[in-house]
Parts: C-alpha cells; structure tokens; sequence
C-alpha cells in the first residue's frame, strides 16, 4: 500500500468514527396499531420540517433530530393526540418554521393573499390595456371612414 | 414616462429584491426561537459524572445562569470551547452544561482533554429536553433570568462579540432590576 492510499484508508476511517459517535440508537421501525394511524403519521411527517436539512421534510430526512422527532410524532399519535395538537407540539418548540403549509395568520396574509392582489392587478392592467387599445382602433376606423 | 421603461424598472425592482433576498439569507436560515421571552422548559436531569444525582429547573432559579448544550461529537463545541471557558471564567453568569445525545465516557473525556468550564453538565442522553428547548443545531445557549425565564438564544457557536452585545446588557438589567 502506498504512503497516499494509506492516509486516505486513515482518514475514511475517521470519518466513519465521527459518524457512529453520535449517539443514534439503531432507529427500530415504528409500529402503529392500524393502518388509519400509519396514514396520518406519513402525512404529519411529510407537513412538518426537518430544522437540521431546512429543505426537507420529518419523512424524508436522516438527520438524527429527524429520527428523534419522528419518534416524539409517533408516541403522540399512539398516545391518541390529534394532529393539531402534535403540530402545536412543534410549533411551540421550533416555531411556525417547522410546518410545511403555514397558518393564515397576521404575519402570512402577504403570503396567502399575495398573488390574489397580483393576479386582481393583472387583471387591472390587462382591462385598462384594452380599453385604451378598442379606443384608439375606434379612432383608427373613423378616421378611414 | 415612456411606457418602455416599465419592463426596465421591474427588472431592476426584482434585481433589488434578488439583492436584498441575498442579503438576509444568512439571517433566515437561524430560526427566530419562540421559547425567547416564555419560562425555560421544565427538566431533571442527571449530572454528568454523578448519575445518581438529579437537577432541575427549580435546582437553578435565583441567580441568572447560562445554558450551553454541547456534545462531544460537535465540532462547532470545540471551537466555541474557548469563549465559553473566557465567559464562565469570568464569573459574570453561572454557565450550565446540557450534555446531549452524548456517550458520558465519551463527554467526560471531552472535558478532561479540552477542559472544564461548566459549573455542572447535566446529561440528556436521548435529546428529549433538547427537543423540549427547540434544539436543531450544536451548539446553542439559552440565557436564563433568575425567575426561569428563557431571555436571549443563541443558535450556533457563542462568540465574543454576542457575549459584549447581548449577553451582558441583558446581564446588566437583571443586576439593576434586583
């Protein structure tokens, strides 16, 4: 083995020790009494955020807060919680950030009536448009005729 | 105004909100904490290095004190290591260790190669107080006012200038409230 392979043999060893030396208990699959539970807990997960990779959802991520939190998900939905009430869970921990489709609150009007304004002002612009331009074809014909 | 020109401005109006988006970017991937401002979450937790004793929240109340999660597998812990030590060294606030998701043999080594700045460390082996705190990354801290109120989060590495700029002004008015 040369000198090079050697090192890099050493520091893929390091890497894998860093790796397992988080404490990650093998994550056992979760078991749910019925299939009506595994639904909703496959759709909380897919609504909720993973805070460690933001761009992920609970379902999708293996970060090891995402292992744990789909953990917290499933002893509350087997402990008979709602959704909202394992949603408020997180929100009082992580804040709104953590829910996938934000409330219709104060600070998210913008957000939900956004491009209702934008689409009413197309609409605006589009109309004033042809106004002006039926005026000035008129125009146009009288003056041919 | 020639009507040309709007295609133009809007243009340079979405240039500027590119600028802008970019701008605070950094600032938008820190998740404003709800807990700021709300009690500190209840706990009990063992104390590393003496597991038959047990801390609470109530074990803490009194004296302002600071929360500083960390673990040994953190990379980002080792490098804030000397500010923490610099803060806790200089007496200005109780600082309080939540050792999480950590191996205690691999924790107590941690300490014993880098040193010790903690009063206590307090060991929440499965992250369930982690998660109570709204814990995503390592390290974070939590100051906490002496009737257990949660008053300034810090996500990431502590540094100098966030000790000089917001832990002790708010230090500051705890002391004048007294």
């Amino acid at each position: 083995m040369s000198s090079h392979k050697a090192l890099i043999f050493i520091l893929t060893l390091l890497v894998s020790v860093s790796a397992i030396a988080q404490v990650s208990e093998v994550p056992e699959p979760l078991v749910f009494m019925n299939q009506q539970q595994q639904d909703r807990f496959d759709k909380l997960t897919q609504e909720l955020r993973c805070l460690v990779c933001q761009n992920q959802n609970l379902a999708d991520s293996d970060a090891p807060l995402a292992h744990d939190l789909r953990r917290e998900v499933h002893q509350m939905l087997l402990s008979g919680r709602t959704d909202e009430q394992i949603k408020l869970f997180l929100v009082e921990r992580y804040g709104d950030f953590v829910l996938y489709r934000p409330p219709v609150q104060k600070n998210t009007y913008l957000l939900w009536l956004g491009p209702l304004v934008l689409l009413l002002a197309g609409a605006l612009i589009l109309r004033a448009n042809i106004k002006k331009r039926s005026v000035l074809l008129d125009a146009d014909d009288n003056t041919k005729n | 105004m020639n009507s040309r020109m709007i295609p133009l401005l809007a243009f340079v109006l979405l240039v500027v909100l590119l600028v802008v988006g970019l701008k605070i970017s950094d600032r938008k991937t820190l998740i404003p904490s709800p807990l700021v401002d709300k009690p500190a979450p209840e706990f009990n937790l063992p104390v590393l290095g003496n597991p038959g004793q047990k801390m609470s929240k109530e074990s803490f109340l009194g004296k302002p004190y600071l929360i500083n999660f960390w673990a040994s597998w953190c990379v980002t812990c080792r490098a804030e290591h000397p500010v923490i030590t610099d803060l806790a060294e200089s007496g200005l606030v109780r600082v309080i260790g939540f050792n999480f998701r950590d191996e205690s043999a691999d924790a107590k080594a941690w300490l014993a190669r880098f040193g010790n700045p903690y009063e206590v460390s307090l060991v929440d082996l499965d992250g369930r107080i982690s998660i109570d705190f709204g814990v995503y990354a390592a390290p974070e801290s939590f100051l906490v006012d002496p009737s257990g109120k949660i008053v300034f989060k810090q996500t990431g590495a502590m540094t100098h200038e966030i000790i000089k700029t917001e832990i002790m002004p708010r230090l500051a008015s705890m002391e004048f409230r007294n």
